[in-house]
């Protein structure tokens, strides 16, 4: 599957070495596993299939991932691009340490993510007393989960924007503002369509990260099914009622999504890099 | 704007006016402190809501003790194995052009897409009583399933991408010349690679393996369905977290959550001096490129 192009002669050594090895690893951790879940839902004829996967839990559990997820990703594409402006462009105090601090929904463990949004969020929490006060539940609603989302997906519209934000060159500004374009003008006009590829590619990773988030979700939703159930705790709660075959069927829908996601980031991406190469 | 107005102010017509900018910088800043900071500070103060006695002895009862020996195992074994496979991944991606090669990224990107509960099932069907290689398993008297083999896979699974996704971009970025040229002055593919490769790439590897470390270590989902969670022995660190959250034992699941939650802030410190040195030595090849 994998043959070098014969046009390039090789001059490096390793090749055979590296990607044997690399497709050795793959193989045993990523395609053996992930055809055994395809596999395994195929147990189930189509009509089982589509009795699965198109059940009106599954249906409800698909609203509510794919929904929050949505939102969170475009709460985190406005608020990305947000913070990102604020660390490229302008200088306050203490700004390396925020900088710094906007990986640590990548570093911090799901569950203890869960927990604390949670004891912050719950209707007796630091915040959600309020809340409750006004008749408004965060946790245990689809809000507390989306606000869960918005944690976990933070660093990517950021992450992907930032580098962007920090090439753009000045210039183009400058001459914008000579020929007599305002501020929001050489917002809406300059950086912002130089921006479009990246802040897509963030909100893409943000969506796709979201979809299959269980560790954090799983506190604060309250899990009850039709209403505050993930798909991914659907996924659970099949495989602890020992239906591997319905378990497996879920997870080969979630598995297509995903994939999908990650080749249009990948396309994205390459997009991003050509439209920012072609700039320089 | 008119940039000629009153004293000299070089800049004034590619930024904001200064509420503008006082208004975005507080909306930034009111956003990473109600999502950032916060739950930060919640997980050390319920730590030690009921004093330093409870947090100790939640931290070295027998349970937790085993749980962080058992986080601790997983992750020294998951991490080399990924930082190998990070190095010979990017090898071939980075140095080579072959058909394939953007699928074969995409690929290595699945772990961060897929959800770990399909990880975690899918290692099941392999390695569980009923499926694939359960019986060969079950004849030789070999547990992967429910025992420490099985958190050890979930955790490679879930992060064999993050030193490969570090490396590959740099390595692309640096190209082949300097390999090429320690190889025509005579040195063997391997001496190329530990003493010109290596010691380009030493920073990004090592923010590769310390971010690998803590995905590793704070593995949840996956785990959670290949663990069985057997208290004392099967029950790594998140999970040990969700046993004592599930049993209103709050104080102590923030506790064990403080462990995890430092690890994550020394990640981010030693991810931060890593990106200064791998800044300054590329400022000292860059001095050194050009002599005059």
């Amino acid at each position: 599957m994998f043959t070098k192009k014969s046009s390039h002669k090789p001059v490096l050594p390793g090749f055979g070495l590296s990607m044997g090895f690399t497709t050795f690893y793959l193989s045993l951790l990523v395609f053996l596993p992930l055809s055994a879940l395809v596999l395994k839902s195929f147990e189930l004829d189509w009509a089982g299939f589509v009795k699965v996967v198109a059940s009106e839990r599954a249906i409800a559990s698909y609203q509510l991932t794919f929904g929050s997820s949505f939102v969170a990703a475009l709460i985190n594409l406005v608020f990305g691009l947000l913070v990102a402006w604020v660390l490229v462009r302008y200088t306050f105090p203490g700004k390396k340490i925020i900088d710094a601090l906007v990986d640590l929904p990548f570093a911090l463990p799901t569950a203890v993510a869960g927990i604390a949004l949670t004891a912050i969020y719950a209707p007796n929490g630091w915040i959600g007393q309020y809340f409750y006060q006004l008749g408004i539940k965060i946790a245990y609603t689809p809000i507390g989960v989306t606000l869960a989302l918005v944690f976990i997906g933070l660093p990517f519209v950021v992450r992907t924007v930032q580098p962007v934000l920090e090439d753009l060159e000045q210039e183009l500004e400058e001459a914008a503002a000579s020929l007599g374009a305002n501020r929001l003008q050489i917002f809406c006009r300059v950086i912002f369509p130089a921006l479009i590829p990246s802040l897509l590619t963030g909100f893409a990773l943000a969506f796709a990260r979201a979809i299959g988030e269980y560790g954090s979700v799983v506190f604060i939703s309250g899990n009850m099914p039709f209403r505050t159930e993930i798909t991914p705790l659907l996924i659970m709660s099949r495989l602890e009622e020992f239906d591997y075959a319905g378990a497996a069927a879920l997870g080969t829908v979630m598995l297509m999504i995903s994939f999908l996601l990650l080749l249009l980031i990948n396309a994205l991406q390459h997009w991003s890099q050509q439209r920012h190469g072609g700039a320089q | 704007m008119s940039a000629g107005s009153g004293q000299f102010q070089p800049r004034r017509a590619t930024t904001e006016p200064l509420w503008l900018r006082a208004l975005l910088l507080t909306f930034a800043l009111g956003f990473l402190a109600l999502f950032l900071v916060l739950p930060l500070i919640i997980v050390f103060g319920e730590a030690f809501s009921k004093g330093w006695q409870v947090y100790v002895a939640a931290v070295t009862e027998p349970a937790a003790a085993h749980a962080i020996k058992l986080t601790l195992i997983a992750a020294a074994i998951a991490v080399p194995c990924n930082a190998i496979f990070g190095l010979a991944a990017s090898w071939a991606i980075a140095k080579f052009q072959f058909r394939g090669r953007q699928f074969l990224i995409t690929l290595i990107d699945l772990p961060i897409a897929v959800s770990p509960v399909i990880a975690g099932l899918s290692l099941m069907l392999i390695f569980g009583a009923r499926g694939w290689w359960g019986e060969w398993l079950n004849e030789h008297d070999l547990q992967v399933m429910f025992a420490v083999p099985g958190i050890v896979l979930a955790t490679i699974f879930i992060t064999f991408p993050y030193v490969a996704r570090e490396l590959i971009p740099l390595m692309q970025q640096q190209g082949r010349e300097a390999e090429e040229a320690a190889l025509t002055l005579g040195a063997s593919g391997w001496q190329t690679f530990l003493r010109v490769t290596l010691p380009s790439v030493k920073w990004a590897l090592l923010y590769g393996l310390i971010l690998c470390n803590a995905r590793a270590m704070g593995e949840f989902g996956a785990v959670s369905v290949v663990s069985g969670k057997i208290r004392e022995q099967t029950n790594t660190m998140p999970l040990h977290i969700e046993i004592l959250y599930n049993e209103y034992q709050f104080a102590a699941a923030f506790a064990v959550s403080s462990l995890l939650a430092l690890l994550a802030l020394l990640t981010l410190v030693l991810k931060s001096s890593l990106e200064w040195r791998a800044a300054r030595d590329l400022a000292e090849a860059e001095a050194c490129r050009r002599p005059e």
